[in-house]
């Protein structure tokens, strides 16, 4: 067959997840089982060099921090009731500049909802992650390819950044087989640490290029290291509402929103002459591709975007959708949560959206979005 | 002797001290002569009110506090001074109010630290949110300054990714955070993780207007128990030698104790000290004229030391070069063919623990090995090993973008389970086919119906002698690429494919 290469298997995306984990240079997974991430868990078990059993997800985070503080890159995988107790050990890990990455395979809500169901209903919880308002950056698996290449960027980012990044995904990535061409996968380079080397005492929390503070593991010889919670100076040191500090907090955004072109990852596939525009993300990212193919077979013109790094939202993403008269949002929850991120409480004309709880989105529901107005 | 309750709490505290305390602070009710013991902290701090701060100051280079006229010098200050660690803080003025049992402790550690041969960059001081919590700015360690209640499970995170014996993590808690962080210290205790936990217990929440904790002892007052605190606090240091910390050490917190800091920081694996305090600021209030050794021995909690020898402290097991994931997801070779033109998607269901799920992969081999792209999703219970399970299928001759499965071209129903689970699916469908086992009775549906006996072969084959069915009767995949699935999985022993063969010889 043409095109066709040699390395079939029949595989899930956890084990495309852990495997790009491991190869950008993640070397601890910290876990806790939870339903639907339990697979990444077992596989993060044959792969990872260091493995940790946490005994709760608050412990998890902050061991997480605490190797992440002593210069490793951790890696976790959970689900929301398990998300929701990491929390506040994100917003601390986000506060000291932690590097580490979280993947959250989201299920079905309110609560422990159903846990063998899919969703995508944790953006807002994720866009409302820091006290503050602060973004960490979410990147979301569209595909198996995304599934290599986006989990290996989220280890690159955190250590890039010193920050957690939370790579999202769902329970229908994570657990369903498909048949996949390995050779398709690109090579993945580790990432290389580069920790503070200068003579002057170490600075922790120093506005440095980029706003990224040098990093420096705690426990070193050579420079004293004070990572802090609270609000904080250069030197992290505990401060009231100090201008200096405050200095701090502003760094803060500004370096995820700021470092965002470097981490803005997307698909636009544009059709000449389309005035409409499919607008998706994450598992049903599935449907609208299906249904884009669908559609220009019956000869109707239309577009796709597949958004990728998703918080902060970037951009591009308003200069593309407001280039369509027409743009449906396909997201798999109630309440359009991406598409309330982007335009608040109040939908733009010409936005629609396409929902979905309990079970995926159809690429028949998009076709008749698409072609029944 | 380090075992034994001592009748008295140490405190350094000389008799003309408390002469003094008593002539400025004036007795409270409850309070007995002075004696040595912890009382008079309380009292002091009690007293300062009523006294001018020339009188009463914390002597920030002894152990204790003292008063005494401004001035005035003792030779006993000296030798402590010279004990005074200097290499450790950087400061004499801690922040904590005047009187707190915290002052101590901070200097007690910068002591035994110094004793037990760390450097300060060997150190990492691990935090909590709490009064004590605001020490790091005053250690010239490594600090960490985390949430409240998590600094010994942060620390332990530094003990794994440091993974080095020459390097000391002292994690400092309060009682609050002993009890919002339980997990935590015995999860560490259990772990047995190389570093020290120091408990800033003063029975109460300081920073936060002083509220009864989980370690408030049954009778102390507390702002929200003004009649005394219920019910009884945790034991935390028999919970945390139960829990497998091999070093743990309850103490008042008067006077020098920088030795027992110095055994618990030189233990190997988890150490554990409980210092116990007061907050002059609301337990002294609160409780005047309490001593600290009466509320310990009403506790019934024991001053002392929990000793287990020879427990080796936990240690991070680092595999290098472990195998790809990939290396075992095997490859599948295109050997076979198939004449499918279009996506076709298959419900398998039956009960769990019949082999649904193996059989659905097999098929999906047997699909790629024959050219064909698959998806496969499994959908069971929580409980895997009870009622339906579940398998969508869709093999396709091109990509497939979606796997869900809205109107299947095929179910086939192995058990009772799985009719249950997909009778809906069955009554709504308006074409395709339905492969049944002759045991169970159809629903009304449009499908075309075929009953055989797949269970014939045994419910743990009755999955896979379905899709055996399945290849003979629909010629989508051939037996050839069933049986090559088979064998790369390593189960052509453990499936009856020649029985299975024969059975299907009649079928068209
Ligand atoms: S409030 Fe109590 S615990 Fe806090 S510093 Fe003051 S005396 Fe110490």
């Amino acid at each position: 067959m043409p095109g066709r290469k040699d390395e079939l298997v029949l595989i899930d995306g956890s084990r495309i997840i852990i495997e790009a984990s491991v190869r950008a240079g993640a070397e601890i997974f910290v876990g806790y089982p939870i339903t639907p991430a339990n697979w990444l868990y077992l596989y993060a078990t044959q792969r990872f060099p260091i493995i940790l059993a946490a005994p709760d997800e608050i412990t998890t985070l902050q061991w997480m921090a605490g190797l992440s503080a002593a210069g490793k890159t951790p890696v976790t995988a959970t689900s929301f009731p398990g998300f929701a107790l990491m929390k506040e050990s994100i917003n601390m890990a986000f506060m000291m500049e932690l590097p580490m990455v979280i993947i959250l395979a989201q299920r079905l809500g309110p609560s422990t909802g159903s846990a063998t169901c899919g969703a995508q209903g944790d953006l807002l919880l994720l866009r409302g992650l820091i006290s503050g308002g602060h973004p960490v950056p979410t990147l979301c698996i569209s595909d198996l390819d995304d599934c290599w290449n986006l989990s290996a960027s989220a280890v690159s980012i955190a250590c890039k950044l010193r920050t957690p990044v939370v790579l999202l995904t769902s329970k229908e990535m994570v657990m369903t087989l498909r048949s996949f061409d390995l050779s398709d996968l690109s090579p993945i380079d580790p990432i290389q640490h580069r920790f503070y080397s200068g003579e002057a005492a170490y600075l922790p929390y120093a506005d440095d290029q980029n706003r990224v503070p040098a990093f420096l593991p705690v426990g070193n010889n050579r420079h004293q290291v004070r990572l802090t919670s609270s609000t904080h100076d250069t030197r992290g040191l505990l401060q009231h509402s100090t201008d200096e500090a405050m200095a701090n907090t502003r760094r803060l955004q500004e370096k995820i929103v700021g470092n965002l072109p470097d981490f803005t990852y997307y698909e636009l596939d544009e059709m000449e002459g389309s005035d409409t525009l499919i607008f998706s993300y994450g598992i049903s990212s599935a449907a609208a591709r299906e249904a884009v193919r669908l559609l220009r077979e019956k000869g109707i013109a239309v577009s796709l975007l597949i958004g990728k790094t998703l918080l902060p939202a970037p951009p591009e993403y308003f200069t593309i959708l407001d280039k369509y008269e027409r743009v449906i949002i396909a997201e798999e929850n109630l309440s359009a949560q991406y598409c309330e991120i982007l335009f608040g409480g109040r939908k733009p004309a010409g936005i629609s959206t396409v929902g979905s709880i309990g079970k995926m989105i159809t690429p028949r529901a998009l076709v008749e979005e698409v072609a029944g107005a | 002797m380090r075992n034994e309750v001592p009748s008295e709490c140490k405190l350094v505290c000389i008799p003309d001290e408390h002469e003094m305390f008593v002539k400025a602070g004036r007795p409270r009710r409850g309070c007995q002569g002075m004696k040595k013991s912890l009382i008079s902290d309380c009292r002091l701090a009690e007293g300062r009110q009523g006294m001018s701060n020339q009188r009463l100051r914390v002597n920030a280079n002894s152990f204790a506090f003292r008063m005494r006229p401004q001035g005035s010098s003792r030779p006993d200050d000296a030798k402590h001074r010279q004990g005074m660690s200097t290499k450790f803080l950087n400061t004499t003025g801690l922040p904590y109010c005047k009187g707190c049992g915290h002052h101590l402790i901070a200097r007690n550690t910068a002591i035994a630290l110094e004793k037990s041969g760390f450097a300060p960059l060997d150190t990492i001081l691990v935090t909590d949110i709490g009064c004590h919590g605001i020490i790091d700015r005053c250690f010239n360690t490594h600090t960490v300054h985390g949430l409240h209640g998590r600094a010994a499970a942060l620390g332990a995170g530094i003990t794994l990714g440091l993974s080095d014996p020459k390097k000391k993590v002292v994690a400092f808690i309060g009682d609050g955070g002993a009890t919002i962080g339980l997990q935590h210290l015995l999860e560490a205790a259990r772990l047995n993780i190389n570093m020290t936990v120091i408990i800033h217990n003063n029975m109460l929440y300081g920073m936060t207007g002083g509220q009864a904790s989980g370690l408030t002892p049954c009778g102390f007052r507390t702002t929200i128990t003004p009649e005394g605190n219920p019910v009884a606090g945790y034991d935390i240091c028999a919970l945390a030698h139960t829990a497998g910390a091999p070093h743990v050490r309850r103490i008042i917190g008067v006077g020098d104790f920088s030795e027992e800091l110095t055994e618990a920081f030189k233990a190997d694996g988890l150490s554990l000290v409980e210092v116990v305090e007061i907050c002059p600021s609301y337990g002294a209030k609160l409780n005047p004229g309490t001593k600290l050794d009466t509320i310990i021995e009403a506790s019934g909690q024991k001053i002392g030391l929990w000793q287990t020898g020879n427990k080796d402290a936990y240690s991070l097991q680092c595999r290098e070069n472990l195998p790809s994931l990939f290396e075992k997801t095997p490859e599948i070779k295109v050997e076979f063919g198939s004449k499918l033109k279009r996506p076709f998607s298959i419900i398998l269901s039956g009960s769990a623990g019949e082999g649904v799920q193996l059989a659905s992969e097999l098929l999906a081999r047997a699909a790629i090995s024959s050219g064909l792209r698959v998806t496969k999703k499994g959908s069971y219970p929580v409980t895997v090993g009870v009622g339906f399970s579940t398998a969508e299928i869709i093999i396709s001759p091109r990509g497939i973008h979606f796997h869900g499965i809205s109107e299947p071209d095929l179910v086939i129903i192995t058990s009772k389970d799985g009719l249950r689970h997909n009778r809906k699916r069955i009554e709504a469908m308006k074409c395709g086919i339905l492969f049944i086992d002759e045991s169970l009775e159809p629903p009304e549906t449009a499908a075309e119906v075929v009953s055989h006996n797949f269970r014939g072969m045994g419910p743990r084959n009755a999955a896979i002698f379905a899709v055996f069915f399945f290849a003979r009767n629909s010629g989508l995949i051939s037996i050839s690429a069933m049986i090559k699935a088979i064998q790369d999985r390593g189960l052509a022993g453990k499936i009856p494919i020649e029985k299975m063969k024969k059975n299907l010889e009649g079928v068209v």
